[in-house]
C-alpha cells in the first residue's frame, strides 16, 4: 500500500439499521502506532463502527482496509487470520461464562499456539498481573464485577500480542484508582509493544490525555476531528458542545423522534405496555 | 384483501430464508468436523453432557414404557392363548419404534432445549462475538462438538431405552402375569431379527439424533439475543423436534417396512 503509514482506513462507509443511517460516508485514517479515540453521543453508532472494523458487520457502501487488506473482500480463513492480529475489548467484557479466569485468558492461547502449559501459564500470570487481577484467577466470571470483567477481557484481548487493539469504553465502571492504572496501561502497552490502539470511550478527561488524534463522530458523520488540543481550540460547535458536555448545541441528545407536543397529546401507547 | 395473502407470502419467505440459514450451518458443522480432531476433549465432555446426563429420564421411561407394553398386551393375547408371544411384541414394539421414538422425543426435550439455550445465551451475551473476533470460529469450537455429541449419543441412548424396556416387559410379563420365562425369551430371539428390526431401529435413532441436534443448534445460533428470543428458540426446539421426529418417522416406517 501507499500509505504503509496507516493502518486502518475507513472510505466513505456508509451503513444502515433497516431504514436508520447509522454511517453515512465515514473517512477515519487510524496511523499505526497511535492511540485513535472514537467518541460521540451514546447510540451514534461506535460499537458498530468497531464491528465494521473487525469485519463483523458488512457495510452498504464503502471500505474498511485494515493492514492493506479490504476486510469485507476477504474470504472467511483470511478474514480469521487477519483477526488474529486484532484484539478487541467487548462493551460488557463478553468473557466465557463456562471457563475461569485463568481459563479465559489462557483460551486464545490454547487455540492458537502450540505453547507448553508451562509457559501458558506464565504467559496468562503476567497478563492478568498488568490489570492487577493475578489474584482473581481462580473466580469465574459470574462472580466478578462489571469492571473487573472488563479488566479481565483486556487481559484476554492481549494475550496474543496483537498489532491492534479496539477498546469499547475500557473505562466504565473503574474506581479512580483501576482507571488510572488501565489509562498508563493502555498508553504502555500501545509504545512498548508498537500497538495500535482504538478506544471508544465517553470519559472526556482520561480520553484526551491518551489520545494521540480524536474523531468526534455524530449524525452518521465525522463533525470533528484532531489531537486533544486541536479539539479544545477548535471553533467546532459540535466539538465545543461535546467537550464541555452541554445540553445545546448541534449534537442531539434525544433520539430521533417525533414532536415532543405532538406525541403527549397523541396518547398513543408505546410497544413495551402491551407487550409485557 | 390482499393482506393475508402478502402475509402468508412473507412468512413463506421467512421460512425458507431460515430453512437456508440452517442448511449453511449444516454444511459448515460438517466442513468443521476436521477441527476436531485437536478438540476430541471437548467432543467427550459435550458427550458427557448431552448424552450421560440424559440417562436417568431415559431409563426411568424405557422401564414404564415397557411393562406397560407388557400389561397392556397381556390383556389382548391372552384372549388369543397367544400370551407366550408377548416377547416378541414388547421387543418388536421397542427397537422398531417405540425406542427410537420416544428417547428421541426425550433427548429433544432434555439436551435439545438445554443446547438451544446454552448456545442462545451466548449469543446474547457476545460470546460468540467475542470469539469470531478471537479468530475462533464459533461453528468449530461450539457447535460441531455439540452436533458430534448428539451425533453418537443419540442411538446408544436409544439403545439402551430399548434394553431397559425389554426388561421392564420381562419383569411384569414373567414376574407379574406368569408368562412362561423360557418361552418369553426364545420366541423373541426367533422373532427379533438383526437386519431388518435391529438395523432399522438404528438408522432411526441415527436420524432423529443429526435433526434433532441439528435443530436445537440452529436454533440457539439463529435466537434473538434477548431473553424472550432465547425462550421462544427454545420451545421452537421442542416443539420442531417432535414434529421432524413424528414426520420422519413416518416416513423412514414406510420406507423400511411398508410395502410401498
Ligand atoms: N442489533 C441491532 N439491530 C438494530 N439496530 C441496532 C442494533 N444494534 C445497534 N443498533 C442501533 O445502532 C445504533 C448504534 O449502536 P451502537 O451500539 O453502535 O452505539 P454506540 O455508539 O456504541 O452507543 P453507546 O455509546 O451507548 O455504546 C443505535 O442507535 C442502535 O439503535
Ligand atoms: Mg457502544
Amino acid at each position: 500500500m501507499a500509505d504503509n503509514n496507516i493502518l486502518v482506513k475507513t472510505r466513505d462507509l456508509s451503513f444502515k439499521r433497516g431504514d436508520r443511517v447509522i454511517f453515512d460516508g465515514v473517512d477515519i485514517d487510524i496511523r499505526r502506532g497511535s492511540v485513535t479515540a472514537i467518541m460521540g453521543p451514546s447510540g451514534t453508532g461506535k460499537t458498530t463502527l468497531l464491528r465494521l472494523i473487525g469485519g463483523q458487520l458488512k457495510p452498504d457502501k464503502g471500505s474498511v482496509i485494515v493492514d492493506g487488506e479490504n476486510v469485507h473482500e476477504l474470504r472467511r480463513s483470511q478474514l480469521y487470520q487477519l483477526r488474529k492480529r486484532m484484539g478487541m475489548l467487548f462493551q460488557n467484557g463478553a468473557l466465557l461464562t463456562d471457563l475461569n479466569v485463568y481459563d479465559n485468558v489462557a483460551f486464545p492461547l490454547r487455540e492458537h499456539t502450540n505453547l507448553s502449559e508451562n509457559l501458558i501459564h506464565k504467559l496468562v500470570l503476567m497478563k492478568l498481573e498488568a490489570v492487577g487481577l493475578r489474584g482473581a484467577r481462580n473466580l469465574m466470571p459470574s462472580e466478578l464485577s462489571g469492571g473487573m470483567a472488563r479488566r479481565v477481557a483486556l487481559a484476554r484481548a492481549i494475550a496474543l500480542d496483537p498489532m491492534m487493539i479496539m477498546y469499547d469504553e475500557p473505562f466504565t465502571g473503574q474506581d479512580p484508582i483501576s482507571m488510572g492504572v488501565l489509562v498508563r496501561l493502555i498508553r504502555l502497552l500501545n509504545d512498548a509493544l508498537g500497538l495500535t490502539s482504538i478506544i471508544v470511550s465517553h470519559d472526556i478527561q482520561d480520553t484526551l490525555s491518551i489520545a494521540d488524534e480524536i474523531y468526534l463522530l455524530a449524525g452518521g458523520k465525522v463533525v470533528a476531528k484532531g489531537s486533544g488540543d486541536e479539539l479544545k481550540q477548535s471553533s467546532s460547535e459540535w466539538a465545543q458542545q461535546f467537550l464541555k458536555g452541554q445540553p445545546d448545541g448541534p449534537v442531539p441528545f434525544h433520539f430521533p423522534a417525533e414532536d415532543y407536543a405532538d406525541d403527549l397529546l397523541d396518547g398513543k401507547p408505546g410497544r413495551a405496555q402491551t407487550r409485557m | 384483501m390482499l393482506d393475508p395473502i402478502q402475509n402468508l407470502g412473507k412468512s413463506g419467505l421467512r421460512f425458507f430464508e431460515r430453512l437456508g440459514r440452517a442448511c449453511i450451518l449444516f454444511a459448515r458443522i460438517l466442513g468443521g468436523l476436521h477441527t476436531l480432531i485437536p478438540r476430541l476433549g471437548l467432543v467427550i465432555y459435550q458427550t458427557y453432557s448431552v448424552g450421560v446426563l440424559s440417562l436417568l429420564i431415559i431409563v426411568v421411561s424405557g422401564l414404564f414404557v415397557g411393562m406397560v407394553l407388557a400389561l397392556q398386551g397381556y390383556n389382548t393375547l391372552v384372549d388369543f392363548g397367544a400370551e407366550e408371544s408377548l416377547g416378541i411384541l414388547v421387543a418388536l414394539s421397542l427397537v422398531r419404534e417405540l425406542g427410537p421414538v420416544v428417547s428421541a422425543l426425550l433427548f429433544a426435550g432434555r439436551a435439545g432445549s438445554a443446547l438451544t439455550a446454552e448456545i442462545g445465551l451466548m449469543k446474547a451475551t457476545e460470546q460468540l462475538s467475542a470469539m469470531e473476533m478471537m479468530a475462533i470460529d464459533p461453528v468449530h469450537r461450539v457447535m460441531a462438538p455439540r452436533f458430534v455429541a448428539g451425533f453418537f449419543a443419540m442411538p446408544l441412548l436409544a439403545a439402551i431405552f430399548s434394553a431397559v424396556g425389554v426388561l421392564g416387559g420381562y419383569f411384569v410379563a414373567v414376574g407379574v402375569v406368569g408368562v412362561d420365562e423360557g418361552a418369553f425369551w426364545s420366541q423373541m430371539q426367533d422373532a427379533v431379527d438383526l437386519r431388518d428390526d435391529i438395523y432399522n431401529g438404528v438408522i432411526k435413532s441415527v436420524v432423529f439424533g443429526v435433526v434433532v441436534t441439528w435443530i436445537a443448534i440452529f436454533e440457539g445460533s439463529d435466537a434473538i439475543p434477548t431473553s424472550e428470543g432465547v425462550s421462544r428458540a427454545t420451545t421452537r426446539t421442542v416443539v420442531h423436534s417432535a414434529l421432524a421426529i413424528l414426520g420422519l418417522d413416518f416416513v423412514l416406517t414406510a420406507l423400511m417396512f411398508g410395502e410401498i
